[in-house]
Protein backbone atom coordinates (compact mmCIF):
# COMPACT_ATOMS: atom_id res chain seq x y z
CA UNK A 1 0.00 0.00 0.00
CA UNK A 2 2.72 2.34 1.00
CA UNK A 3 5.10 1.19 -1.99
CA UNK A 4 2.16 1.74 -4.16
CA UNK A 5 1.40 5.34 -3.13
CA UNK A 6 5.46 6.27 -3.18
CA UNK A 7 5.30 5.38 -6.85
CA UNK A 8 2.42 7.28 -7.52
CA UNK A 9 3.91 10.26 -5.88
CA UNK A 10 7.11 9.87 -7.97
CA UNK A 11 5.27 9.85 -11.28
CA UNK A 12 2.80 12.21 -10.54
CA UNK A 13 6.25 14.40 -9.49
CA UNK A 14 8.10 13.41 -13.01
CA UNK A 15 4.84 14.49 -14.79
CA UNK A 16 5.28 18.00 -13.38
CA UNK A 17 7.97 19.29 -16.22
CA UNK A 18 6.67 17.30 -19.35
CA UNK A 19 3.03 18.92 -18.04
CA UNK A 20 4.29 22.47 -18.03
CA UNK A 21 6.12 21.56 -21.32
CA UNK A 22 2.79 20.77 -22.75
CA UNK A 23 1.12 23.88 -21.45
CA UNK A 24 3.64 25.94 -22.98
CA UNK A 25 3.53 24.60 -26.12
CA UNK A 26 -0.31 24.62 -26.75
CA UNK A 27 -0.22 28.39 -25.26
CA UNK A 28 2.19 29.17 -27.62
CA UNK A 29 0.41 27.09 -30.20
CA UNK A 30 -3.16 29.70 -29.44
CA UNK A 31 -0.63 32.52 -29.39
CA UNK A 32 1.23 31.88 -32.81
CA UNK A 33 3.05 34.75 -32.33
CA UNK A 34 7.00 34.60 -33.03
CA UNK A 35 7.19 36.83 -29.46
CA UNK A 36 5.40 33.65 -28.07
CA UNK A 37 7.66 30.58 -29.43
CA UNK A 38 6.95 27.25 -28.95
CA UNK A 39 9.24 24.87 -26.45
CA UNK A 40 10.62 23.06 -29.51
CA UNK A 41 11.88 26.25 -30.65
CA UNK A 42 13.29 27.66 -28.25
CA UNK A 43 14.89 24.38 -27.84
CA UNK A 44 16.13 24.22 -31.32
CA UNK A 45 17.32 27.82 -30.48
CA UNK A 46 19.42 26.48 -27.40
CA UNK A 47 21.41 23.79 -29.57
CA UNK A 48 22.11 26.12 -31.88
CA UNK A 49 23.74 28.42 -29.07
CA UNK A 50 25.27 26.27 -27.63
CA UNK A 51 27.05 24.62 -30.86
CA UNK A 52 27.63 27.27 -32.88
CA UNK A 53 27.65 30.49 -30.31
CA UNK A 54 28.90 31.75 -27.19
CA UNK A 55 26.21 29.52 -24.33
CA UNK A 56 29.18 27.57 -22.26
CA UNK A 57 31.24 30.53 -21.86
CA UNK A 58 28.31 33.18 -20.80
CA UNK A 59 27.01 30.46 -18.36
CA UNK A 60 30.72 29.91 -17.35
CA UNK A 61 30.90 33.75 -16.76
CA UNK A 62 28.27 34.42 -15.15
CA UNK A 63 28.68 30.83 -12.70
CA UNK A 64 31.99 32.21 -12.05
CA UNK A 65 31.34 35.76 -10.37
CA UNK A 66 28.33 33.92 -8.43
CA UNK A 67 30.28 32.25 -7.13
CA UNK A 68 32.89 34.31 -6.46
CA UNK A 69 30.31 36.85 -4.68
CA UNK A 70 28.54 33.70 -2.86
CA UNK A 71 31.95 32.30 -1.31
CA UNK A 72 32.78 36.20 -0.38
CA UNK A 73 29.09 37.03 0.99
CA UNK A 74 28.92 34.21 3.31
CA UNK A 75 32.57 34.26 4.97
CA UNK A 76 31.39 37.83 5.70
CA UNK A 77 27.83 37.12 6.54
CA UNK A 78 28.78 34.47 8.63
CA UNK A 79 31.40 36.21 10.27
CA UNK A 80 29.03 39.34 10.88
CA UNK A 81 25.89 37.23 12.28
CA UNK A 82 27.78 35.16 14.43
CA UNK A 83 29.44 38.46 16.47
CA UNK A 84 26.13 39.83 16.20
CA UNK A 85 24.41 36.94 18.06
CA UNK A 86 27.33 36.53 20.31
CA UNK A 87 27.57 39.79 21.67
CA UNK A 88 24.34 41.61 22.37
CA UNK A 89 26.19 45.04 22.62
CA UNK A 90 27.24 44.52 19.04
CA UNK A 91 23.72 43.97 17.79
CA UNK A 92 21.99 46.81 19.14
CA UNK A 93 24.60 49.01 17.57
CA UNK A 94 24.85 47.47 14.13
CA UNK A 95 20.81 46.34 14.29
CA UNK A 96 19.52 49.27 12.08
CA UNK A 97 23.01 48.64 9.68
CA UNK A 98 21.59 45.05 8.68
CA UNK A 99 17.93 47.10 8.87
CA UNK A 100 19.10 49.28 5.92
CA UNK A 101 21.26 46.24 4.03
CA UNK A 102 18.14 44.13 3.86
CA UNK A 103 15.79 46.78 2.45
CA UNK A 104 18.10 48.51 0.17
CA UNK A 105 16.92 48.02 -3.34
CA UNK A 106 19.77 46.13 -5.22
CA UNK A 107 19.56 48.28 -8.16
CA UNK A 108 20.90 51.24 -5.92
CA UNK A 109 23.56 48.84 -5.10
CA UNK A 110 24.52 47.76 -8.35
CA UNK A 111 24.42 51.62 -9.77
CA UNK A 112 26.11 53.18 -7.02
CA UNK A 113 29.17 50.71 -7.52
CA UNK A 114 29.26 51.25 -11.05
CA UNK A 115 29.50 55.04 -10.81
CA UNK A 116 31.99 54.75 -7.52
CA UNK A 117 34.07 51.61 -9.17
CA UNK A 118 33.39 52.01 -12.59
CA UNK A 119 32.00 48.95 -14.75
CA UNK A 120 34.20 46.66 -14.16
CA UNK A 121 34.03 43.21 -13.17
CA UNK A 122 35.19 43.94 -9.28
CA UNK A 123 32.37 46.37 -8.91
CA UNK A 124 29.69 43.73 -10.20
CA UNK A 125 30.75 41.33 -7.95
CA UNK A 126 31.36 44.00 -4.76
CA UNK A 127 27.37 44.79 -5.26
CA UNK A 128 26.29 41.01 -5.48
CA UNK A 129 27.84 40.38 -2.16
CA UNK A 130 27.05 43.81 -0.49
CA UNK A 131 23.17 42.88 -1.82
CA UNK A 132 23.75 39.08 -0.05
CA UNK A 133 25.59 39.38 2.68
CA UNK A 134 22.39 41.59 5.33
CA UNK A 135 20.64 38.12 4.56
CA UNK A 136 23.48 35.71 5.28
CA UNK A 137 24.34 37.87 8.82
CA UNK A 138 20.77 37.56 9.86
CA UNK A 139 20.07 34.02 9.38
CA UNK A 140 23.55 33.44 11.49
CA UNK A 141 22.25 35.70 14.23
CA UNK A 142 19.43 33.86 14.88
CA UNK A 143 21.63 30.43 14.50
CA UNK A 144 23.96 32.13 17.29
CA UNK A 145 20.70 32.93 19.00
CA UNK A 146 19.46 29.27 18.88
CA UNK A 147 22.56 27.69 20.10
CA UNK A 148 21.56 25.41 22.82
CA UNK A 149 22.55 26.46 26.69
CA UNK A 150 22.81 22.97 27.57
CA UNK A 151 25.36 22.24 25.00
CA UNK A 152 27.44 24.78 26.38
CA UNK A 153 27.11 23.48 30.05
CA UNK A 154 28.40 19.98 28.96
CA UNK A 155 31.60 21.63 27.34
CA UNK A 156 32.35 23.34 30.55
CA UNK A 157 31.71 20.90 32.78
CA UNK A 158 33.75 18.08 30.37
CA UNK A 159 36.10 21.52 29.92
CA UNK A 160 36.01 20.52 26.90
CA UNK A 161 38.45 22.39 24.45
CA UNK A 162 37.45 25.40 22.61
CA UNK A 163 38.27 24.04 19.15
CA UNK A 164 37.23 20.77 20.18
CA UNK A 165 34.02 22.81 21.12
CA UNK A 166 33.31 24.81 18.39
CA UNK A 167 33.98 21.24 15.81
CA UNK A 168 31.95 19.25 17.82
CA UNK A 169 29.58 21.25 19.34
CA UNK A 170 29.08 24.73 18.11
CA UNK A 171 29.26 24.41 14.13
CA UNK A 172 27.02 21.37 13.83
CA UNK A 173 24.36 23.43 15.21
CA UNK A 174 24.92 25.87 13.26
CA UNK A 175 25.08 23.70 9.92
CA UNK A 176 21.16 24.26 9.30
CA UNK A 177 21.82 27.77 9.18
CA UNK A 178 24.17 28.35 7.37
CA UNK A 179 22.79 25.82 4.70
CA UNK A 180 19.23 27.88 4.94
CA UNK A 181 21.48 30.95 4.19
CA UNK A 182 23.43 29.40 1.40
CA UNK A 183 20.33 28.20 -0.43
CA UNK A 184 18.30 31.57 0.23
CA UNK A 185 21.45 33.27 -0.62
CA UNK A 186 22.07 31.25 -4.05
CA UNK A 187 18.39 31.94 -5.03
CA UNK A 188 19.14 35.76 -4.59
CA UNK A 189 22.63 35.42 -6.41
CA UNK A 190 21.68 33.60 -9.22
CA UNK A 191 18.99 36.33 -9.77
CA UNK A 192 21.03 39.23 -9.29
CA UNK A 193 24.12 38.99 -11.00
CA UNK A 194 21.77 38.39 -14.14
CA UNK A 195 20.27 42.08 -13.45
CA UNK A 196 23.76 43.29 -12.63
CA UNK A 197 25.11 42.02 -16.20
CA UNK A 198 22.69 43.39 -17.71
CA UNK A 199 23.44 46.53 -16.44
CA UNK A 200 26.99 46.82 -16.98
CA UNK A 201 29.15 44.17 -18.14
CA UNK A 202 30.54 42.62 -21.26
CA UNK A 203 29.47 38.90 -20.74
CA UNK A 204 27.32 36.29 -19.14
CA UNK A 205 24.13 35.30 -19.20
CA UNK A 206 22.86 38.71 -17.95
CA UNK A 207 24.60 40.47 -20.69
CA UNK A 208 23.31 38.18 -23.10
CA UNK A 209 19.98 38.88 -22.53
CA UNK A 210 20.17 42.32 -22.37
CA UNK A 211 21.43 41.70 -26.05
CA UNK A 212 18.38 39.53 -27.32
CA UNK A 213 16.33 42.48 -25.48
CA UNK A 214 17.33 45.23 -27.09
CA UNK A 215 16.70 42.71 -30.68
CA UNK A 216 13.31 41.69 -28.96
CA UNK A 217 14.33 38.17 -29.63
CA UNK A 218 12.29 36.16 -27.07
CA UNK A 219 13.80 32.94 -28.58
CA UNK A 220 17.26 33.74 -27.52
CA UNK A 221 16.31 35.28 -24.13
CA UNK A 222 13.81 31.45 -23.22
CA UNK A 223 16.81 29.44 -24.24
CA UNK A 224 19.89 31.35 -21.89
CA UNK A 225 17.08 31.16 -19.34
CA UNK A 226 16.20 27.72 -20.01
CA UNK A 227 19.97 26.99 -20.14
CA UNK A 228 20.46 28.82 -16.57
CA UNK A 229 17.88 27.16 -14.79
CA UNK A 230 19.07 23.66 -15.61
CA UNK A 231 22.59 24.67 -14.15
CA UNK A 232 20.45 26.01 -11.37
CA UNK A 233 18.31 22.88 -10.43
CA UNK A 234 21.45 20.54 -11.45
CA UNK A 235 23.48 22.77 -8.69
CA UNK A 236 20.26 22.04 -6.43
CA UNK A 237 20.00 18.08 -6.91
CA UNK A 238 23.58 17.44 -7.34
CA UNK A 239 24.86 19.43 -5.05
CA UNK A 240 22.57 20.94 -2.50
CA UNK A 241 20.69 17.92 -1.23
CA UNK A 242 23.38 15.52 -1.30
CA UNK A 243 25.45 18.28 0.83
CA UNK A 244 22.26 18.79 3.13
CA UNK A 245 21.69 14.94 3.38
CA UNK A 246 24.84 14.44 4.76
CA UNK A 247 25.31 17.46 7.27
CA UNK A 248 21.78 17.06 8.59
CA UNK A 249 20.73 13.28 7.74
CA UNK A 250 20.53 12.76 12.00
CA UNK A 251 17.65 14.79 12.09
CA UNK A 252 15.56 11.90 10.23
CA UNK A 253 16.68 9.71 12.73
CA UNK B 1 41.56 20.57 53.10
CA UNK B 2 40.98 17.40 55.85
CA UNK B 3 42.65 14.28 54.30
CA UNK B 4 39.81 11.57 52.69
CA UNK B 5 37.78 14.75 51.62
CA UNK B 6 37.09 14.98 47.69
CA UNK B 7 34.49 17.93 48.06
CA UNK B 8 34.80 20.66 50.25
CA UNK B 9 31.76 23.00 49.76
CA UNK B 10 31.46 26.36 52.54
CA UNK B 11 29.33 28.86 50.57
CA UNK B 12 28.89 32.49 52.10
CA UNK B 13 26.00 33.61 50.10
CA UNK B 14 25.08 32.55 46.09
CA UNK B 15 21.73 34.27 44.93
CA UNK B 16 19.43 33.37 42.91
CA UNK B 17 20.06 33.94 39.05
CA UNK B 18 17.81 36.78 38.00
CA UNK B 19 15.86 37.17 41.00
CA UNK B 20 16.60 38.82 44.11
CA UNK B 21 17.01 36.67 47.68
CA UNK B 22 19.06 34.15 48.39
CA UNK B 23 19.81 30.44 47.43
CA UNK B 24 22.17 29.30 49.88
CA UNK B 25 24.16 31.29 52.65
CA UNK B 26 26.26 29.87 55.18
CA UNK B 27 26.12 26.70 53.65
CA UNK B 28 29.00 24.37 54.74
CA UNK B 29 29.37 20.54 53.87
CA UNK B 30 32.51 18.16 53.03
CA UNK B 31 32.12 14.83 51.10
CA UNK B 32 34.43 11.91 51.86
CA UNK B 33 36.32 9.62 49.35
CA UNK B 34 34.30 7.10 47.74
CA UNK B 35 31.34 8.10 49.61
CA UNK B 36 27.95 7.98 47.77
CA UNK B 37 25.92 11.30 48.80
CA UNK B 38 22.58 11.91 48.00
CA UNK B 39 20.99 15.49 47.90
CA UNK B 40 17.06 15.54 48.29
CA UNK B 41 14.90 18.12 48.76
CA UNK B 42 11.79 19.78 47.09
CA UNK B 43 11.80 21.11 43.59
CA UNK B 44 13.48 24.77 43.36
CA UNK B 45 15.52 24.63 46.90
CA UNK B 46 18.81 24.91 44.99
CA UNK B 47 20.30 21.09 44.72
CA UNK B 48 21.20 20.96 40.70
CA UNK B 49 22.34 24.85 41.42
CA UNK B 50 24.85 23.10 43.99
CA UNK B 51 25.53 20.05 41.95
CA UNK B 52 26.66 22.99 38.88
CA UNK B 53 28.47 24.75 41.72
CA UNK B 54 30.65 21.91 42.29
CA UNK B 55 30.92 21.12 38.67
CA UNK B 56 32.18 24.39 38.22
CA UNK B 57 29.58 25.39 35.70
CA UNK B 58 28.44 28.04 38.25
CA UNK B 59 31.30 30.16 39.08
CA UNK B 60 28.65 33.12 40.35
CA UNK B 61 28.84 32.69 44.02
CA UNK B 62 30.12 34.15 47.37
CA UNK B 63 32.90 31.64 48.80
CA UNK B 64 34.66 27.99 48.18
CA UNK B 65 33.99 24.98 46.77
CA UNK B 66 37.09 22.77 46.37
CA UNK B 67 37.49 18.91 44.67
CA UNK B 68 40.01 16.98 45.49
CA UNK B 69 42.28 20.26 46.87
CA UNK B 70 41.68 22.51 43.62
CA UNK B 71 38.38 24.87 43.56
CA UNK B 72 35.97 23.21 40.92
CA UNK B 73 36.19 25.33 38.40
CA UNK B 74 39.78 24.59 37.84
CA UNK B 75 40.34 20.85 38.21
CA UNK B 76 39.97 17.83 35.64
CA UNK B 77 36.33 17.10 34.70
CA UNK B 78 33.52 15.33 36.81
CA UNK B 79 31.59 12.94 35.38
CA UNK B 80 28.18 14.32 35.01
CA UNK B 81 25.56 12.89 34.45
CA UNK B 82 22.36 15.71 33.56
CA UNK B 83 18.67 15.42 34.15
CA UNK B 84 18.07 14.92 29.82
CA UNK B 85 20.92 12.85 28.98
CA UNK B 86 22.14 15.72 26.59
CA UNK B 87 23.74 13.83 24.02
CA UNK B 88 24.68 15.25 20.91
CA UNK B 89 21.90 14.21 18.61
CA UNK B 90 24.23 14.21 15.86
CA UNK B 91 26.89 12.05 16.89
CA UNK B 92 26.95 8.39 17.60
CA UNK B 93 26.38 6.39 20.77
CA UNK B 94 30.54 6.25 20.45
CA UNK B 95 31.44 9.52 19.02
CA UNK B 96 29.46 11.39 22.31
CA UNK B 97 31.60 9.99 24.52
CA UNK B 98 34.60 10.52 22.71
CA UNK B 99 33.56 14.07 22.03
CA UNK B 100 33.61 15.05 25.99
CA UNK B 101 37.09 12.56 26.19
CA UNK B 102 39.56 12.83 23.41
CA UNK B 103 41.86 10.60 25.36
CA UNK B 104 39.62 7.95 25.25
CA UNK B 105 40.39 5.72 22.89
CA UNK B 106 37.35 3.91 20.31
CA UNK B 107 37.92 0.31 22.22
CA UNK B 108 37.74 2.11 25.80
CA UNK B 109 34.45 3.34 24.18
CA UNK B 110 33.35 0.23 22.74
CA UNK B 111 34.13 -1.43 26.14
CA UNK B 112 32.21 1.21 28.10
CA UNK B 113 28.87 0.68 25.96
CA UNK B 114 29.47 -2.90 26.98
CA UNK B 115 29.71 -2.19 30.82
CA UNK B 116 26.31 -0.54 29.99
CA UNK B 117 24.63 -2.93 28.14
CA UNK B 118 24.92 -1.62 24.63
CA UNK B 119 26.66 -3.70 22.82
CA UNK B 120 25.61 -3.54 19.17
CA UNK B 121 24.53 0.03 19.96
CA UNK B 122 28.19 2.21 19.18
CA UNK B 123 27.19 3.66 15.66
CA UNK B 124 23.67 4.18 16.87
CA UNK B 125 22.54 8.26 16.69
CA UNK B 126 20.52 9.35 20.18
CA UNK B 127 17.47 9.46 18.35
CA UNK B 128 16.90 6.07 17.67
CA UNK B 129 17.75 5.00 21.01
CA UNK B 130 14.79 4.61 23.78
CA UNK B 131 15.34 7.03 26.94
CA UNK B 132 17.11 4.18 28.63
CA UNK B 133 19.11 3.89 26.23
CA UNK B 134 20.66 7.44 26.17
CA UNK B 135 20.42 7.72 29.57
CA UNK B 136 23.10 5.13 29.91
CA UNK B 137 24.73 6.18 26.91
CA UNK B 138 24.92 9.34 29.25
CA UNK B 139 26.01 7.58 32.13
CA UNK B 140 29.22 5.60 29.69
CA UNK B 141 29.94 9.08 28.62
CA UNK B 142 30.28 10.41 32.15
CA UNK B 143 32.58 7.01 33.40
CA UNK B 144 34.72 8.02 30.06
CA UNK B 145 36.72 10.84 31.75
CA UNK B 146 37.89 8.08 34.53
CA UNK B 147 36.24 10.69 37.01
CA UNK B 148 37.05 10.44 40.78
CA UNK B 149 33.81 12.69 41.08
CA UNK B 150 30.57 11.65 39.16
CA UNK B 151 27.78 14.08 39.87
CA UNK B 152 24.36 12.99 39.12
CA UNK B 153 21.78 15.45 38.43
CA UNK B 154 17.99 13.67 38.89
CA UNK B 155 19.21 10.88 36.21
CA UNK B 156 15.71 8.89 37.24
CA UNK B 157 13.34 11.79 36.06
CA UNK B 158 10.43 11.07 33.52
CA UNK B 159 11.36 7.48 33.42
CA UNK B 160 9.45 4.52 34.21
CA UNK B 161 10.04 2.37 37.55
CA UNK B 162 11.33 -0.57 36.00
CA UNK B 163 14.25 1.52 34.38
CA UNK B 164 14.81 3.29 37.25
CA UNK B 165 15.35 0.29 38.70
CA UNK B 166 17.75 -0.70 36.48
CA UNK B 167 19.63 2.28 36.19
CA UNK B 168 19.91 1.97 40.18
CA UNK B 169 21.57 -1.63 39.37
CA UNK B 170 23.98 0.23 36.99
CA UNK B 171 24.51 2.81 39.45
CA UNK B 172 25.20 0.54 42.30
CA UNK B 173 27.79 -1.34 40.03
CA UNK B 174 29.75 2.12 39.17
CA UNK B 175 29.79 2.65 43.31
CA UNK B 176 30.82 -0.84 44.21
CA UNK B 177 33.38 -1.09 41.04
CA UNK B 178 35.10 2.09 40.38
CA UNK B 179 34.41 3.45 43.25
CA UNK B 180 34.20 7.45 43.11
CA UNK B 181 32.48 9.69 44.76
CA UNK B 182 29.51 9.97 43.93
CA UNK B 183 27.06 13.19 44.80
CA UNK B 184 23.43 12.35 43.53
CA UNK B 185 20.25 15.33 43.22
CA UNK B 186 16.92 14.03 43.33
CA UNK B 187 13.54 14.98 44.43
CA UNK B 188 12.30 11.13 44.49
CA UNK B 189 14.05 9.95 48.77
CA UNK B 190 13.72 6.46 47.38
CA UNK B 191 16.40 6.86 44.83
CA UNK B 192 19.05 8.21 47.57
CA UNK B 193 17.29 5.25 50.06
CA UNK B 194 18.55 3.09 47.74
CA UNK B 195 22.01 4.30 46.13
CA UNK B 196 23.72 6.54 48.79
CA UNK B 197 25.89 5.99 51.53
CA UNK B 198 24.19 9.20 53.15
CA UNK B 199 21.40 11.60 52.56
CA UNK B 200 20.91 15.21 53.26
CA UNK B 201 18.12 16.79 53.08
CA UNK B 202 17.62 20.31 52.09
CA UNK B 203 14.97 22.60 52.97
CA UNK B 204 13.94 26.32 52.98
CA UNK B 205 15.13 29.48 51.50
CA UNK B 206 18.31 29.88 51.81
CA UNK B 207 18.13 26.05 51.55
CA UNK B 208 19.90 24.95 54.62
CA UNK B 209 20.49 21.56 55.68
CA UNK B 210 17.43 19.88 57.19
CA UNK B 211 18.89 16.16 58.10
CA UNK B 212 21.46 14.12 57.56
CA UNK B 213 20.89 10.28 57.13
CA UNK B 214 23.52 7.34 57.33
CA UNK B 215 23.00 4.44 55.66
CA UNK B 216 25.01 1.87 57.01
CA UNK B 217 23.64 -1.62 55.48
CA UNK B 218 25.52 -2.46 52.24
CA UNK B 219 23.45 -1.20 48.49
CA UNK B 220 22.50 -4.85 47.67
CA UNK B 221 21.22 -6.53 50.95
CA UNK B 222 19.32 -3.11 52.17
CA UNK B 223 15.74 -4.64 53.49
CA UNK B 224 12.88 -2.61 51.13
CA UNK B 225 10.96 -2.29 54.04
CA UNK B 226 13.63 -0.24 56.01
CA UNK B 227 14.00 1.55 52.92
CA UNK B 228 10.83 2.68 53.18
CA UNK B 229 11.04 3.93 56.30
CA UNK B 230 13.74 5.88 55.39
CA UNK B 231 11.79 7.47 52.57
CA UNK B 232 9.18 8.60 55.20
CA UNK B 233 11.42 9.97 57.59
CA UNK B 234 12.75 12.13 54.36
CA UNK B 235 10.16 12.53 52.60
CA UNK B 236 10.40 16.32 51.24
CA UNK B 237 8.40 19.26 53.24
CA UNK B 238 6.99 22.64 51.03
CA UNK B 239 9.91 24.73 50.79
CA UNK B 240 9.61 27.57 53.24
CA UNK B 241 10.01 31.54 52.86
CA UNK B 242 10.36 33.84 50.20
Amino acid sequence: MGQQRGDRSFWIEAASLPLLLLVWQACAMMVAHRLFPAPIAVFQELWFLATERYLFADLGETLRRAAIAFVAAMTIGVAIGGALGRFRALDRLFASWILIGLNIPAIVVAIACYIWLGLSEFALILAVTINKTPLVAVTMREGVRALDTGFSELARAYRVSFWRRLRLIVVPQLMPFVLTAARTGLSLIWKIVLVFEVLGSDGGVGFRIGVYFQNFDITGILAYTLSFMAVVIAFEYLVMRPLEQRILGWRQV
Amino acid sequence: MASGVAVSIDIRAKRFDGATGLLFEGLRLDVAEGEVLALVGPSGVGKSTLLRMIAGIDTTFDGVISVFGKPASEGGPPGFVFQDPRLLPWLSAVANIRAVSPATTMDEAVALLSEMGLSGFEAALPGSLSGGMQRRVALARALAVEPRLLLLDEPFVSIDRKLVRELHDVISRIAEKRRPTMILVSHDPEDAARLADRVILLQGRPARIDSETYLDTPRDVRDPAKILDIVAQLGPKPVSGG
